[in-house]
């Protein structure tokens, strides 16, 4: 008998356990009834897969001007194409185009520079994003001062009021929602009592309601003469109905704390919002990140809602570009590429949410 | 008891005044308008050949040539307008707040809007009504053979009520399927679901483009109800209500007289009294309106004759071509007709 004190040399895995062949047995082929099911499900997606390809690129119309360049066996991209420009700005002037980019451009840098992790001076990024920004965004779109055209927001829409109305709806609900769920595990009576009155009412209607309430009844409560701008009503009701659910969501993330981590915090001789603010919410809002960033995205497709009162965004302009009478009968071309751009930034947002979680990932991930 | 009774007395009591006195909302439109700079008006949210941003981003319709000819007789500018969409619900209170002066948005013309929302139609920009759209195979020509066929429809519309009565007074019988929107219409129609369409006549055209073979499909010639659809105004502002009729009239006048966007300016020169007082070169027609002696010759000019408007938007010039029919002036066999100016 021998005694090997070496360990033995690791070992190539044997032959038909690696590579793409083996894959494909362990995974599609381990028996026969998998082997059916899979041959099947090839098949469908074969069905479904040949005729949307040969429909969206094969037998597409690219290049023209008008819909007689449109063969019709496939997608008409050429109808897109005609209108991209208003299916992105709406109906603002296109020679005012550059300060829509500008702003788009500001905040996209903004947002690049806090979410890479190796930029210095994050907090005054920070800053100028909430405070400096949303002037600044302001004084571009609308305009009025500094020598700029005043473009009347009747004129904004398509993607770009997409934009705008998530991202104000974001950037109001967060905080707000923050307040609301503070108020809500409050212990003063009133507060807490206004809190709780304030969420249960706006989850309890629909934001189609309250879109409506805000375009066809305010109006004839105001004042004779008064007006409220359809699109401050629309950030209105957007940003009050996001807050409480927003309300909902970081209240349930609070909840995780343990209460031990509030009273030891206490102990030190902390004032409440030293607690709240350095002790629970940063450890409640990264295990809130799924929850809030699924409110961001709903958010962001519930924006489409301000369709009915006559707000043209994305999903808005496409469908006014469909009643062109010298584009009839596009909707379809119309309508996926609305969808595809929806889910660009769906799937971003999905995206970046994941990699904060990962980066944030300090042990409470279960 | 009895006090808090009162109390909410006093209270919705308060609240109807409030609604009440909302409907006098901007007594004179007039001078708002004027002082404003643009015309507020009030169009859909794109319907075919009555009101769409086309590819350059600006509206286009026969409804929306309503809005730019009121502008041109106010301001002299038909582009100072602006334009806010309004669905079908909130067009009215629209107008009644103030929201927009005009409300140019295929409304039809009837007794419960013209006498209980406090509102005012101006009269009649197209004479519209239900039709029915076939297979060509068919061979039916006439609505009257269409005795139980299957007939597409969209839900939720009096297009669906219509229908109904004229097949029962017709004493015939019909099977309806029902769809939601007209592209899911023109779908079922287009899958063989039905043999027949039924939808507004004005829009019957736009859907039959959306087909994919047009030509296999013919439009019926009966008109099976009664749609006249116009501009509409708040009511106890009389001022404002003729400034509105009259650019209506002005276009219809100056089709009948012959004077195109192009010929106006040769028409200034023009011997006939008719023509002179319509482009303010006799009298001043406009003073009365408060507005000025060319209001006219602007319209006419910047936005053309009524039937210019027709043909560029809904007739033989548009992807549309929707033949004059009822909607031709009454000298040539329709009945669009405008009082003199005098």
């Amino acid at each position: 008998m021998t005694i090997q004190h070496k360990m033995i040399e690791a070992r190539p895995a044997p032959k038909n356990t690696v590579g793409p062949l083996a894959w494909l047995r362990a995974n599609l082929f381990s028996g026969p009834v998998n082997s059916v099911f899979t041959l099947l499900g090839f098949y469908l997606l074969y069905l479904l897969l040949v005729p949307t390809i040969e429909w969206a690129f094969i037998d597409a119309d690219w290049i023209g001007t008008s819909r007689d360049d449109c063969s019709r066996e496939g997608a008409c991209w050429v109808f897109v194409n005609a209108r991209i420009g208003q299916f992105i700005y709406g109906l603002y002037p296109r020679d005012e185009i550059w300060r829509v980019n500008l702003t788009f451009g500001v905040f996209a840098v903004l947002i690049a520079w806090l979410a890479i992790p190796r930029l210095p001076f994050k907090r005054w990024v920070a800053l100028a994003t909430l405070v400096v920004f949303p002037l600044l965004a302001f004084v571009l779109l609308y305009g009025g001062l500094f020598g700029l055209p005043l473009v009347q927001t009747h004129r904004w829409g398509g993607l770009m009021l997409t934009l705008v109305l998530a991202v104000v709806g974001m950037v109001g609900a967060l905080p707000i929602g923050i307040v609301l769920a503070l108020g809500r595990r409050s212990q003063m009576p009133i507060v807490k009592s206004f809190c709780v009155v304030f969420i249960e009412f706006w989850r309890g209607v629909p934001l189609i309601t309250v879109l409506f309430m805000a375009s066809v009844m305010l109006p004839l409560f105001l004042p004779t003469g008064v007006s409220v701008d359809r699109l401050i009503r629309a950030f209105i009701g957007i940003t009050l109905f996001q807050s409480a659910y927003m309300a909902e969501v970081i209240r349930g993330g609070l909840q995780a704390i343990p209460r031990g981590q509030e009273e030891a915090a206490a102990a030190l001789g902390m004032s409440y919002w030293l607690r709240m603010g350095l002790i629970v919410l940063p450890q409640a809002l990264k295990m809130m990140i799924p929850g809030i960033v699924n409110t961001f995205i709903s958010l962001f497709k519930d924006t489409t809602l301000v369709m009915i009162i006559g707000l043209f965004d994305l999903l808005g302009i496409v469908q006014a570009a469909l009643s062109d009478s010298r584009w009839l009968g596009f909707s379809l071309e119309g309508y996926v590429f609305a969808a595809f751009m929806f889910w660009i930034f769906c799937f971003s947002m999905s995206r970046y949410s994941q990699y904060l979680e990962r980066k944030l990932h300090t042990g409470h991930k279960r | 008891m009895r006090d808090n009774k009162n109390k909410w007395l006093l209270l919705t009591s308060a609240a109807a005044l409030a609604v009440g006195t909302v409907s006098m909302a901007s007594a004179d439109t007039l001078d708002n308008t004027l002082e404003r700079g643009t015309l507020q008006c009030g169009v859909s949210d794109g319907l075919p050949g009555f009101s769409a941003p086309n590819d350059q981003g600006e509206w286009q319709g026969l409804d929306v040539d309503v809005c730019r000819a009121v502008a041109a007789a106010v301001f002299g500018d038909s582009e100072a307008v602006r334009y806010i969409s309004l669905n079908a619900v909130e067009r009215f209170t629209a107008l009644q707040s103030g929201e927009v002066d005009v409300l140019s948005r295929n409304t039809t013309w009837t007794t419960t809007r013209d006498t209980t929302l406090g509102l005012n139609f101006t009269g009649v920009t197209f004479y519209d009504g239900i039709g029915f759209m076939i297979n060509k195979d068919l061979g039916v020509s006439s609505a009257t053979e269409l005795d139980g066929a299957a007939i597409c429809v969209q839900s939720g519309t009096t297009t669906e009520l219509n229908v109904a009565d004229y097949f029962r007074a017709n004493g015939m019988e019909f099977d309806p399927i029902v769809f939601d929107t007209s592209e899911q219409t023109v779908g079922g129609y287009e899958a063989g679901r039905c043999d027949v369409l039924t939808s507004d006549s004005s829009q019957l055209a736009a859907l039959r483009i959306q087909l994919s073979d047009p030509d296999q499909s013919v439009i019926l010639p009966e008109i099976i109800s009664k749609e006249p659809l116009g501009p509409v105004v708040r009511q106890g502002d009389d001022k404002w209500f003729n400034i509105v009729k009259w650019s209506l009239f002005a276009m219809l006048n100056a089709e009948e007289m012959g004077i195109t966007s192009e010929n106006v300016d040769e028409m200034l020169e023009s011997d006939n009294p008719d023509v002179a007082r319509l482009l303010g070169r006799d009298g001043n027609y406009g003073e009365a309106m408060g507005l000025s002696a060319d209001w006219a010759y602007n319209i006419i000019k910047q936005v053309g004759n009524y039937g210019e408007s027709y043909d560029r938007n809904v007739g033989m010039d548009s992807p549309l071509q929707i033949e004059r029919g009822i909607n031709a002036l009454w000298t040539e066999g329709g009945i669009q007709y405008a009082p003199p100016i005098r």
